[in-house]
């Protein structure tokens, strides 16, 4: 059989379903091939590179499977790299196949051609050039392994199109390890029982939760982890929907527009246990003040992680969902009540001074808040958040609501605007059961908004909630707040959303006062297909509490 | 250059040959803004392995980090550092002279003996010579030769190094991959 159609068996032997794709010159065969093969490979036709690698992406990270993206060479594959670096520093694992000139041209500067190994080396996990048609059945399964195991990544297969078009005898290929790779690091088990006696020995345990529970499946472990201890959770976006909110151990999100509570806890507690995250500086504001007076253990898969922000005085290298559950056999059943109880007074203080009036705000136009915590509950907190990058995310993973994992698609690493609409088209196709809720702001739709086409030709059942503020509210808050309100281009002078959304037939409202929210957030809900639902929010909305960059953690503004 | 306060480090990694495989590590220097001073790739004893060995100014916090982003690539089988003291280490040079003006020292059994070097090949016009040390060697006899009767071609590899303390054998290191391998696929 040619190249490419070997490429779509070996995808097959993958396990793959849906790809998101745009073809091209040098990707023609690939996508020849594909025609024979529509009843056993979905392909999403996007209409910009970009918001295929998101949407892969989207699909990834609800599904825990790998993300698929076929793109052409040069400008094709160029448009994907926002996406390779947003999978690489968020940890997602997918596998951007494109198209490239044939070997024999490479280097002749020829039609479309991109030094596309030389260009995604940094930004991937691995990226390898097939120059023929034998080594494709090896390389996608090498692609596969690596991008899945361990700490997840992106993977880049740049093929040649003569390895396209010539015969190959294709035979499957599975690969189960890679003679330089260590995809898990192996246990260290006086490490783990000195992680233990720190944690028996804990009187104010805190332990904050990465997306690496999520990725390493280990939240069953997790919770029966905290519980046995009686430790409070805090989580970070990524880490999101790992725990339930409504899990009385979990204590809130950390960082710069996290909760109070763990956020000043963090520089009280006497040990911090990291589960699978790597102290972002959104995470953890200024270093050298940070959780400075607790001994720090450290979990991760990734041994790179370990010491490269914060030092760990004990680090529990290995996959999650071994080491919680093997450490949890070595833990006391503890009672930490009187520490819990303690994070009640800063839960208050959020209340008072944020949380009550930008959720119930009595007057005054509509607020982010409110209409995030609307549609978490019209939903009955069952929905997938999906964001885009700004004051909608914050937003959005402060006051939607969680009762299963997988639950948060956000850009969490890179911050990508116009991640939004393209990575929940990946998300509904990666969980075609649940309802997907995107929030995304007036600046970041328009990034991307192209993808209404793809939702049109594809029928993606998505409910865009569109947070109009007429600003790039999130520059715009910094401006307002550091920057002498000198509003330096965040002002937007808006399309009709609504009116676009309806070019594509997809329908849509606009909500502007607070009465009629509820009606709106319903039929939204109950409009069969994909929706737009365009809030018209408080240009001045702001989001708190904020920990401004590089302050210490617990330096937390409130507003008001 | 920021070398004050920084300490040399020597960075060895194990790698598998494949294309593009240099450019893996030195983005990792270039994200850090590290200049990498010398820099030797050759065949290791074992077949289709690499060994690089790179030299840089640093401190030790950002060598520990550098070397685990590097052993962190898919590609690389091992990586680690060391410091001068741990190391025998060498470089080679080769200086092309003027042949008459080299004579006209009248001396060269002098300066071949002083610095242990030797003559590689010679015409009426011009001589190689070939040193090999330690940096302040090869650059002593650099300095000498561009005062006395200057220098009409220079070039210094990159440094080679092997390490003293007794170090796991590469071949070990592997054959423990292998058995922790056989291991895994029996659970």
């Amino acid at each position: 059989m040619t190249g490419s159609k070997a490429l779509l068996e070996a995808l097959l032997h993958e396990g793959v379903d849906t790809i998101f794709g745009y073809p091209g010159g040098q990707a023609i065969p690939i996508y020849d091939s594909l025609y024979d093969y529509k009843d056993k490979l979905k392909h999403i036709l996007v209409r910009h590179e970009q918001g295929a690698t998101h949407a892969a992406q989207g699909y990834a990270r609800v599904s825990g499977k790998v993300g698929v993206t076929v793109v052409t060479s040069g400008p094709g594959i160029a448009n994907t790299i926002t996406g390779i670096a947003d999978a690489m520093m968020d940890s997602t694992p997918i596998v951007v196949i494109a198209g490239q000139i044939p070997a024999n041209m490479l280097g002749s500067d020829a039609f479309q051609e991109l030094d596309v190994i030389g260009v995604t080396q940094p930004i991937s996990k691995w990226a390898y050039q097939v120059r023929n048609a034998g080594e494709i059945a090896w390389a996608v399964a090498r692609a596969f392994y690596i991008a899945s195991t361990g700490r997840p990544g992106p993977v880049v297969l740049d093929i040649t199109r003569n390895a396209q078009v010539s015969m190959v005898d294709y035979q499957p290929h599975t690969v189960d390890h890679i003679r330089s790779y260590i995809p898990i690091p192996d246990m260290e088990p006086e490490n783990m029982a000195e992680a233990a006696r720190l944690i028996n020995e804990a009187k104010k345990p805190l332990a904050l939760v990465g997306q690496g529970v999520i990725l390493g499946n280990a939240e069953s472990e997790l919770l029966a982890f905290l519980r046995k201890a009686d430790i409070p959770a805090a989580s970070t976006i990524l880490g999101l929907s790992a725990l339930p909110s409504d899990e009385p151990l979990n204590i809130g999100l950390l960082g710069m527009h996290g909760n109070i509570a763990p956020n000043l806890k963090t520089n009280e507690c006497d040990v911090l246990i990291a589960i699978g995250m790597r102290f972002d500086d959104r995470v953890t504001g200024d270093l050298t003040k940070y959780a400075k007076q607790a001994k720090i253990i450290h979990f991760d898969i990734d041994p790179a992680e370990i010491d490269k922000n914060v030092k760990a005085n004990v680090r529990v290298l290995g996959d999650a969902k071994v080491t919680l559950r093997e450490i949890a056999q070595l833990l006391k059943e503890n009672d930490h009540t009187a520490w819990r109880e303690e994070f009640k007074s800063p839960w208050e203080r959020e209340i008072q001074s944020v949380i009550r009036h930008e959720l119930y705000p009595e007057s005054g136009q509509l607020t982010m808040g409110e209409v995030v915590h609307k549609v978490s509950e019209a939903t009955g907190h069952q929905a997938i958040l999906v964001t885009d990058v700004g004051q909608n995310q914050m937003a959005g993973v402060r006051y939607f609501r969680f009762s299963h994992t997988r639950s948060v698609v956000t850009s969490g690493g890179l911050g990508t605007m116009g991640f939004g609409l393209p990575a929940a088209i990946g998300a509904k196709f990666g969980a075609p059961g649940r309802t997907v809720c995107l929030f995304v702001g007036d600046g970041g739709l328009q990034m991307t908004i192209q993808e209404l086409g793809t939702i049109m030709q594809s029928n993606v059942d998505i409910k865009i909630i569109l947070l109009n503020n007429q600003y790039l509210g999130m520059v715009r808050q910094w401006q307002e707040l550091f920057w002498h309100e000198r509003y330096s281009e965040t002002e937007m002078n808006n399309p009709d959303f609504v009116q676009i959304a309806a070019a594509y037939r997809i329908p849509g409202r606009v909500v502007e006062v607070r009465e009629e929210l509820d009606t709106a957030i319903r039929e939204m809900l109950d409009t069969p297909g994909a929706y737009l639902l365009e809030a018209r929010v408080d240009p001045r909305g702001m989001v708190y509490p904020m920990v401004p960059a590089g302050a210490e953690i617990t330096n937390i503004l409130v507003g008001g | 250059m920021e070398t004050t306060n920084k300490t040399l480090y020597t960075i060895t990694i194990f790698s598998e040959n494949t294309v593009g495989l240099l450019n893996q590590v030195t983005i990792i220097f270039t994200r850090r803004g590290l200049n990498i001073e010398t820099l030797s790739v050759s065949a290791s004893a074992l077949e289709g392995i690499h060994k690089f060995t790179i030299t840089t100014f640093s401190d030790r916090e950002t060598i520990v980090k550098i070397v685990k982003q590097i052993d962190k690539r898919v590609d690389i089988i091992k990586a680690y550092y060391n410091t001068n003291e741990d190391l025998v280490y060498q470089e080679i040079a080769l200086y092309k002279l003027s042949t008459p003006k080299l004579l006209s020292l009248g001396s060269i059994e002098d300066i071949i003996r002083r610095y242990n070097a030797r003559i590689l090949d010679m015409t009426e016009v011009w001589v190689v010579l070939e040193k090999t040390g330690h940096y302040e060697e090869t650059q002593a006899l650099f300095k000498e030769l561009s005062e006395k009767i200057g220098v009409l071609q220079f070039i210094r590899s990159g440094r080679v190094a092997i390490t003293k303390s007794k170090v796991e054998r590469l071949s070990d290191m592997l054959a423990a991959m292998e058995a922790k391998l056989n291991r895994t696929s029996h659970n």
